[in-house]
């Protein structure tokens, strides 16, 4: 990205999420819960052209610093993602995002007759294995295309 | 020995297993065992004959008595009520729970709502955790649990007593072989904690090569709803089926297990021969649950 881009975009204060895999920027959003109602400004560039990822996305999320238990979930889908909080115009802290030990109620588990799809009130939670997760009721493990399966907002 | 609740045999330390096992053998033998005051709640959303008798047996001999949901559709889960009010319901009217369930989860899920002991009766396609306690009680008895090669043959896929025979047998020095139609392969969340426990997984389409390697050939059913239609039903069922003419080759000392019921996979000749240990292990059900609930009991009591 260039110099000339890159000063077109920086915000005041808030996180910018960077090297979010390709096409993935909107799923971010919705795991983070933010859906532009909140009201905060939000910038998103999709599919980039990355060096180190072919394309990627970008998200910035103005007057939002987002907590590394918030932003570790993204691993599931963006690994290589890198956050940014940025406090009057500087990037104050760069981190990368770390995979969890286990997620609650962000995906759901894609098993139809496991006990978490028949109404029962529990929140579906996965356990992080070194590839995947792993539902911690019925134990299905969930490698590829994780995104799909997305917990839906209630 | 501390334990709340057996969900998954995975849960289970090798210790655990040995220590239920060895006390099933003393109560076998006539040791004294009993549970005053004590009332064993069953559960069952699924039909079941073995494990909910031989629970209520293991109950009565202890000197406890059962509490029995009785038949789904005549309860109030035909009302709608979910599985988390209906555990905490019955967990008023008893000490102890066993639970089955058609969907994958819900005896782990139950804990989260219930704090007296409770036992995976069958959770779907999932777990059976004290089928396995007498599959092995069973083994032991006839050949040890050490240097043992087992074949496991027929529905590997939805047979929960399957999964979790072959996840306790990563505990010991046992030698498995998986014998089953490609469609009814070994579920993938399995077959990584095969991998996880040491085990080696292999698995076959035919037994025929196998045969003459295997001390214990267990046998599940492979029923008719798992297939598209009948013609490949009838196929598959019947090249699995186990008669003295399949058996030409085994070992001698080769025994044959059953979860039971069953229902044509193994020719009823093979009932009067030394091989057939089925129902003696569905006997064995009843010492084998006894010990569990003592156990059980003892961490709550």
């Amino acid at each position: 990205m260039t110099e000339h881009e890159l000063r077109v975009s920086k915000i005041e204060n808030g996180t910018v999420i960077d090297h979010v895999t390709g096409g993935q920027s909107l799923n971010v959003l919705s795991i983070l819960g933010i859906d532009g109602t909140e009201g905060s400004v939000l910038s998103i560039a999709m599919n980039v052209p990355s060096g180190r990822l072919g394309r990627k996305d970008i998200l910035k999320i103005e007057d939002r610093e987002l907590s590394q238990e918030e932003v570790d979930v993204l691993s599931l889908i963006a690994p290589e993602a890198t956050i940014n909080i940025v406090r009057d115009f500087e990037v104050i802290e760069k981190s990368r995002v770390e995979r969890p030990s286990h997620v609650r109620g962000i995906l759901s588990c894609p098993n139809h007759s496991c006990i978490t799809s028949s109404g029962e009130p529990v929140t579906p939670k996965f356990d992080v294995l070194p590839t995947g997760v792993r539902c911690a009721y019925c134990g299905t493990i969930l490698r590829e295309n994780l995104a799909e399966h997305l917990a839906k907002p209630s | 020995m501390d334990r709340r609740h057996l969900i998954t045999t995975g849960e289970l330390s090798r210790a655990e297993i040995e220590a239920i096992l060895a006390r099933a053998t003393e109560i076998d033998e006539g040791a004294d065992a009993d549970i005053s005051d004590f009332l064993l709640g069953l559960l069952f959303f699924e039909p079941s004959t073995r494990t909910r008798l031989s629970f209520e047996a293991a109950a009565k001999r202890l000197g406890g008595d059962v509490v029995d949901l009785g038949a789904v559709e005549a309860s109030s889960v035909e009302k709608g009520e979910t599985l988390a009010d209906s555990v905490r319901v019955l967990e008023g009217y008893c000490d102890a729970m066993v639970l089955r369930h058609p969907r994958e989860g819900a005896a782990r899920m139950a804990t989260e709502f219930v704090n007296i002991p409770l036992i995976n009766g069958g959770d779907g396609a999932g777990h059976h955790p004290s089928q396995t306690l007498l599959d092995l009680y069973t083994i032991q008895k006839h050949h040890g649990l050490d240097g043992l090669t087992i074949g496991i043959l027929g529905d590997l896929k939805y047979g929960r007593t399957v999964h979790s025979l072959a996840t306790a047998l990563t505990k010991f020095d046992a030698d498995q072989h998986f014998i089953s139609p490609e469609s009814l392969r070994l579920p993938r969340d399995i077959r990584f904690d095969l991998h996880e426990g040491g085990a080696t997984v292999r698995e076959h389409t035919s037994m025929e090569a196998i045969l003459p390697l295997l001390d214990v050939l267990y046998v599940t059913r492979i029923q008719r709803e798992r297939f598209p239609d009948e013609n490949e039903y009838r196929s598959v069922a019947g090249q699995y089926r186990i008669d003295e003419a399949v058996l030409a080759d085994a070992s001698d000392d080769l025994i044959i297990l059953h979860p039971l019921p069953r229902v044509d996979e193994i020719d009823p000749a093979i009932d009067e021969t030394d091989r057939a240990k089925y129902f003696e292990q569905s006997h064995n059900g009843v010492p084998v649950r006894m010990a569990l609930l003592e156990l059980l009991m003892e961490g709550s009591r």
